[in-house]
């Protein structure tokens, strides 16, 4: 269902007030354009579109817009830059070679290390499968779409390296990379448009499904 | 300003390297083009023209005022302008900005120097009384190439536009008089390719942009040069030769949605 900002959702005496929403006189109301979803008590709105809305702990894809003597800024689409600070890579870098490692334009796959009451957004690179990225393409779809991508337990995507041959890493800010050839990543690029488009039908991955066997010859 | 991602940036100079572009079009294609005239009720005429997903918005209202004094027997054509914030995350709200303005001055510049509108015929009193033509612009959607869509938002609105004479005691209400209308093509370069009607994400790379406004006869009426790059002589050629070409196609479109 979709619901409207403002919108009164729920009493708090029965459910608990979650992403999306805000309390007001013991109501809960919506607090953006989207959908509704009830999940354990919670009520969550599910925003239709917007910015990503950094959690601790998520795997995020940046891009570097900032480079100072002892930390860069990175642009992961939310609200605010994130900061990477030198002490979160895996380098030891000297004072002032930040440069040398990461510059202007150069992507990132990242961790969400810490988002402060204020929302100040940590970076770290210090982690299994984090790095600089190099090759490929990076897709941007809406944020809110991301699990839909993903799919049930990885259904999707796991079908989309299945049919493409291609690596992808969806970042959970609406960042998604595919490293792979040519052919591959035009299909994976028509696809994900195709499944942000329709990222509300019944049976999606079974059309999806459909749709790369057509035109797969030879599956891994 | 959005950061483009270098990997990005390569990725797209890989694909033109092998004759591809992001979006599967060839070099010198266009999206789909689509024009819904005559969509305000309280304009004097009014287009929307979507390019792909590009949406663009133009009114007209005529109001009756004082002509400039070098021109005392013509008409005055004013155009403007507008990003609103809605359409891109990359536009800011407040007095109109750089971009804004270059894309009223080559929407301007199209219809002005093609004379599709007969300026002289919208004398009331010489260098007393004119008609005014304001053409509004509003982008509602970006995704590259504002300026072919603007002009031709703004031309299309121009020939659904009905002079309100009623309402200023001056006879009864008449088409504009229109001649022939120009269709201006935009092309960019990056990485030593020329592609025409560029994408957003093409737009993003681009080195530099030109603008021709071809009439007809295939005259050029106006041309419009923009970014730091530069176009060696052959890819002008190239760049006129395209817009001529296209801008045939896109005047039958033109055409069509205003039942001519």
């Amino acid at each position: 269902m979709v619901v409207l900002p403002s919108q009164l959702l729920g009493d708090i005496r029965n459910n608990k007030a979650g992403r999306g929403t805000f309390i007001e006189k013991g109501k809960i109301y919506s607090e953006r354009l989207g959908i509704l979803s009830k999940k354990m008590g919670y009520i969550n709105v599910v925003p239709l579109k917007g910015r990503y809305n950094p959690v601790e702990g998520d795997s995020v894809i940046g891009i570097i817009i900032e480079t100072s003597s002892s930390s860069w800024l990175v642009d992961i689409n939310a609200p605010y830059p994130a900061l990477l600070h030198v002490n979160e890579v895996p380098w030891s870098i000297e004072f002032g070679d930040t440069e040398k490692y990461l510059n202007y334009g150069d992507s990132i796959m990242a961790k969400i290390l810490m988002v402060d009451e204020s929302k100040r957004i940590q970076l770290t690179l210090n982690d299994r499968n984090l790095h600089k990225i190099v090759g490929g393409h990076i897709i941007d779809v809406e944020p809110s779409k991301v699990p839909r991508i993903i799919g049930k337990k990885g259904s999707m995507i796991s079908l989309l390296k299945k049919y493409t041959r291609c690596r992808i890493f969806v970042g959970q800010n609406g960042r998604i990379w595919v490293d792979g050839d040519e052919k591959g990543i035009e299909k994976v690029v028509k696809v994900v448009n195709m499944i942000e488009n329709e990222a509300v039908s019944y049976g999606l991955t079974r059309k999806i499904e459909s749709l790369l066997k057509k035109d797969a010859k030879d599956v891994r | 300003m959005t950061i483009i991602p270098s990997i990005k940036r390569d990725y797209l100079c890989r694909l033109a390297e092998q004759g591809k572009r992001i979006d599967g079009r060839k070099f010198d294609e266009y999206r789909k083009i689509e024009i819904k005239p005559n969509i305000i009720s309280k304009a004097e005429g009014s287009a929307l023209v979507k390019i792909g997903n590009t949406q663009v918005l133009t009114g007209i209202k005529m109001d009756v005022g004082e002509p400039y004094p070098d021109s005392p027997e013509t008409g005055v054509l004013t155009t403007g302008a507008e990003l609103v914030p809605l359409a891109s995350p990359d536009f800011e709200a407040g007095p109109p900005q750089e971009d804004a303005i270059e894309l009223a001055r080559v929407v301007d510049r199209g219809v002005r120097e093609s004379e599709v509108i007969e300026l002289e015929k919208l004398c009331i009193e010489p260098g007393e009384k004119v008609w005014i033509i304001f053409v509004d612009i509003h982008v509602l959607d970006y995704d590259g190439n504002l300026f072919d869509a603007a002009s031709l938002a703004s031309l299309a609105a121009l020939f659904t536009t009905k002079v309100p004479a009623k309402r200023f005691d001056l006879g009864e209400d008449f088409p504009l008089p229109l001649r022939e209308p120009p269709v201006s093509c935009t092309s960019v370069k990056f990485n030593n390719v020329v592609v025409a009607d560029p994408c957003l994400d093409e737009e993003e790379i681009a080195e530099a942009r030109l603008t021709v406004a071809t009439d007809k006869n295939g005259d050029i009426r106006a041309m419009q040069k923009g970014l730091s790059g530069s176009f060696t002589k052959d890819e002008i050629k190239k760049v006129i030769k395209a817009s001529i070409n296209n801008g045939k196609e896109i005047r039958k479109i033109l055409y069509k949605s205003i039942g001519k």
